[in-house]
């Protein structure tokens, strides 16, 4: 049997890697991907919590889910504005994105 | 050691080595394939806390759905991702020093409280709970959600349309 603390230490490696990832990329791509990793860690705390304490319920599990669909929406939304971004400013360097810093 | 356990090891070692490569290596492709790999080593996970129906959807939805975008967006903008270009901003020292921090306080925090070491039996089928829970208890939350999906993708069409 795999202690839940296991399944917590590991979700919480992936959260400090995607916040490394969010905070440290250039490129708008790479935001993005630290952002899904950081979702997929809360992911696996929700099912792992559900599992070892009220298996009985079933709100871990849909939360789950729903956060499953917001990441799609997200990752959706989040490409279609690079894409958008690079055809009128051909970048996808956050940092070159500066057009409300005047 | 039991074989759950060396499975979870395993398969933790390969998820976490592919997500920090995900965030260091220096062509955003590879970065997008290595990122399909964690979302496999988080659906084996799945499996591994008793919920198939989860890791089928995190391999449709993740492996199928997300990591396809990013690979079309990557491939959209490849001039400005070729990999001679340097991936990393200048505070990223500062970034991995709060990340080891998080990191080193919620291991901490896990490690000292007490959990319960073991599963309790499945007290209900997951799966078939799980879809009368979608049209009983959280019918409307289920339908907001899928009313906010459509809105994301077609805004997202708008967005990204040729003008």
């Amino acid at each position: 049997m795999v202690p839940l603390s296991w399944f917590l230490i590991l979700g919480a490696a992936l959260f400090c890697i995607g916040v490394y990832g969010v905070l440290s990329r250039r490129n708008a791509i790479g935001i993005l991907m630290g952002v899904e990793l950081i979702l997929n860690a809360v992911n696996i705390n929700l099912i792992a919590f559900w599992r070892y304490r009220t298996p009985d319920q079933l709100t871990g599990l849909v939360f789950a889910v729903f956060v499953m669909a917001i990441a799609a929406a997200e990752a959706a939304v989040g490409l279609a504005l690079i894409i958008a971004i690079y055809r009128t400013r051909n970048t996808v360097i956050v940092e070159d994105v500066d057009l409300l810093k005047m | 050691m039991s074989l759950p356990q060396i499975l979870f090891l395993v398969v933790g070692v390969i998820t976490l080595g592919a997500a920090v490569a995900v965030v260091t290596s220096r062509n955003v492709l590879h970065s997008a394939f290595l990122l399909a790999l964690t979302f496999f080593g988080v659906a084996v996970l799945y499996v591994l806390l008793d919920t198939p129906y989860l890791a089928a959807a995190q391999v449709l939805v993740y492996i199928g759905a997300i990591s396809v975008l990013i690979i079309f967006a990557i491939m959209l903008s490849r001039k400005v991702a070729a990999p001679h270009l340097v991936q990393r901003n200048s505070q990223w020292l500062l970034s991995l020093i709060v990340a080891v921090l998080l990191f080193g306080v919620l291991a901490y925090l896990t490690l000292q409280a007490a959990w319960p070491a073991a599963k309790q039996a499945l007290g209900v089928d997951a799966i078939g709970g799980l879809g009368e829970a979608f049209v009983g208890t959280y019918a409307l939350p289920f339908e907001v959600v899928s009313v906010v999906l459509l809105v994301a993708l077609v805004g997202a069409i708008i967005i990204a349309r040729e003008r």
